[in-house]
């Protein structure tokens, strides 16, 4: 991979390689270490190990196949990478969604939130040394799953939701089993912050490690809870509203301090805000209704429909053969993930295949301002910055 | 704060919307403007492109720079174009500056002394498309090895890389794949 010659040992620093298959990094990252004593001087990552080329991939593929790829960029988020791409899609086909679908995609990709704030915050405690929260915050990510399998048939890479819609109708008791899991999911987060937000050796291990100014934030580009750990309130689903998140009504936290504790205070904060969106989005959606536009030849139709008309027959040949074809044009879709802004950037021809297919990866971006976090901090507390950045491989490379 | 575009505000005798403002900074800054489905993108010149920066990070408020990508029209000239997306937080709004490249003369001028976040996303670029940025401090491959050859976003680029490997697998020869 990458030579990195840029950290350069002196007579009084040492050069200290990291990873690429380093534990505590979660997946692939390679960091170069130059350390003066045990104090980082100057740090640099070194990224593209798990490079896929899904980018690539999306460009020979029609619309409607790349859904499933999308899943496997950020494995945490599968849902928002899902809605962010189908968005854009259907920005370029200038396609209405029916409120009942923008209501379960908003469920889900909250659930969704939780569920990846609940792995960050389990991994992240037992890189610190906290290995008790890493089995509770499991135990309720499960549940979590269990929700994603009713409703989809898959735990994780679920690709559910689809252009125009979502890819099912919600199954015979979904009310029940999200009811029961909003009634003791708030006392679980009690039970995480009873274990963590007071302890002596977490705050000693967090409290002014990694600190980043809220200028310096911005002007590296990044986004999500790190940005609004320093105090700005950027959230794409009150400032860009999608999906009718406009409807819903919640709080976007923000702090001051910065710095590796109050990023996990404003993702805790998060998971109880998430918490409230799940309720009232599970209040909104009814009964009945669709959940697919209804748009011939893009939307696959029904398979009764199919058995019985030969239009339904003619149109689902066509999209799963030849696709659809957009206008020409661009279309820029942002949306707010765990991590951060999720941008999908798509470019159309007029072809049944996209012309260009990029994804703004928070991790990607919020990775490069990392080596700002470290420097000055002890070799110690490189480990609590990488995980207080949340980043995900497979979503830093694609 | 306040959600209507700015070309409604423009059309309420508000403030003037960007593209205007940008038009009356320089005219020659806005080589074209194209507004499709609510979302404003400005041509700019080559030349042009830091100074409209600047002016954009400096007198607009666009202090963030959310994303950076490229596009290729091959094998139509000019067929590579450069796309900035650009936020302005407090008010909030979304611009994309766009810069057009021909194949034979892929440079321009990076964006890092304006946003340092940049930085990654203009390495991304070249990394992939190949194209150079004057001015780059560090401009190396990003997320392919440094010994690769060619540029795989760029359209002539097969999707399946090209077949003939330096090294073959045990077992295979050139014709067996």
């Amino acid at each position: 991979m990458t030579t990195v010659e840029t950290a350069v040992g002196t007579a009084k620093t040492m050069v200290l390689n990291m990873g690429p298959q380093h534990p505590s990094t979660h997946g692939v990252l390679r960091i170069l270490l130059e350390l003066d004593g045990e104090t980082v001087v100057k740090a640099v990552p070194d990224c593209g190990y798990l490079h896929t080329g899904i980018e690539k991939s999306c460009e020979d593929k029609t619309y409607s196949q790349a859904i499933t790829l999308t899943d496997r960029m950020d494995y945490l988020n599968p849902l928002g990478n899902n809605l962010v791409y189908c968005m854009a899609v259907e920005k370029l086909l200038d396609l209405e969604v029916p409120k009942r679908a923008q209501y379960i995609r908003v469920m889900m990709v909250e659930l969704q939130r939780i569920s990846s704030h609940l792995v960050w915050l389990g991994t992240h405690a037992i890189d610190l040394g906290a290995m008790t929260v890493f089995l509770y915050c499991f135990r309720e990510r499960e549940e979590i799953l269990k929700i994603f399998e009713m409703f989809a048939g898959q735990r994780m890479m679920t690709s559910y939701i689809r252009i125009g819609g979502v890819a099912l109708q919600p199954p015979a008791g979904w009310r029940q089993a999200i009811d029961k899991f909003l009634k003791y999911m708030p006392s679980r987060v009690d039970e995480y912050e009873t274990l963590l937000t007071e302890n002596r050796i977490w705050m000693g291990r967090t409290k002014n490690v990694g600190y980043i100014s809220a200028e310096d934030a911005i002007a590296l580009s990044m986004t999500g809870p790190t940005l609004r750990a320093a105090g700005v309130a950027y959230d794409n689903r009150k400032l860009f509203p999608y999906s009718s998140y406009e409807e819903f009504d919640f709080d976007v936290p923000t702090r001051t301090d910065s710095d590796c504790f109050g990023r996990y205070m404003i993702r805790v904060a998060e998971m109880r805000e998430s918490l409230k969106i799940v309720r009232q989005a599970m209040n909104k959606i009814t009964d009945e209704g669709a959940v697919k536009t209804d748009a011939p030849g893009i939307v696959p139709p029904q398979r009764e429909k199919m058995k019985t008309e030969m239009e339904a027959l003619i149109y689902h040949f066509k999209i799963f053969t030849e696709g659809f074809s957009p206008p020409a044009g661009e279309a820029f879709v942002t949306v707010e993930s765990p991590r951060g802004e999720l941008g999908c950037f798509i470019a159309s021809d007029g072809s049944p295949k996209p012309l260009r297919c990029h994804f703004r990866s928070p991790s990607f971006i919020n990775l490069q301002a990392w080596p700002k976090l470290v420097q000055g901090q002890l070799i110690s507390d490189v480990i609590a910055c990488i995980g207080t950045i949340d980043i995900v491989l497979g979503e830093v490379d694609r | 704060m306040t959600e209507t575009s700015n070309q409604e505000n423009s059309a309420a005798g508000g403030r003037p919307s960007t593209v205007e403002l940008l038009r009356a900074w320089d005219a020659k800054a806005v080589a074209e403007v194209v507004e499709y489905r609510g979302e404003t993108t400005v041509v700019v010149p080559r030349e042009l492109l830091r100074a409209t920066a600047m002016r954009c990070r400096d007198e607009m408020q666009f202090n963030l720079l959310t994303d950076a990508t490229c596009l290729d029209r091959h094998p139509f000239e000019p067929r590579f174009e450069v796309v900035y997306q650009l936020v302005a937080t407090a008010r909030p709004e979304k611009l994309r500056l766009k810069v057009k490249l021909f194949g034979k003369d892929a440079v321009l001028d990076s964006l890092v002394p304006v946003w340092p976040g940049a930085n990654w996303l203009e390495r991304e670029i070249y990394d992939l498309f190949g194209i150079h940025f004057n001015e780059h401090p560090d401009l190396r491959r990003i997320v392919l090895p440094d010994d690769w050859e060619g540029h795989p976003l760029r359209r002539d680029y097969p999707v399946e890389g090209f077949r003939d490997l330096p090294v073959m697998p045990l077992g295979f020869t050139k014709t067996s794949i």
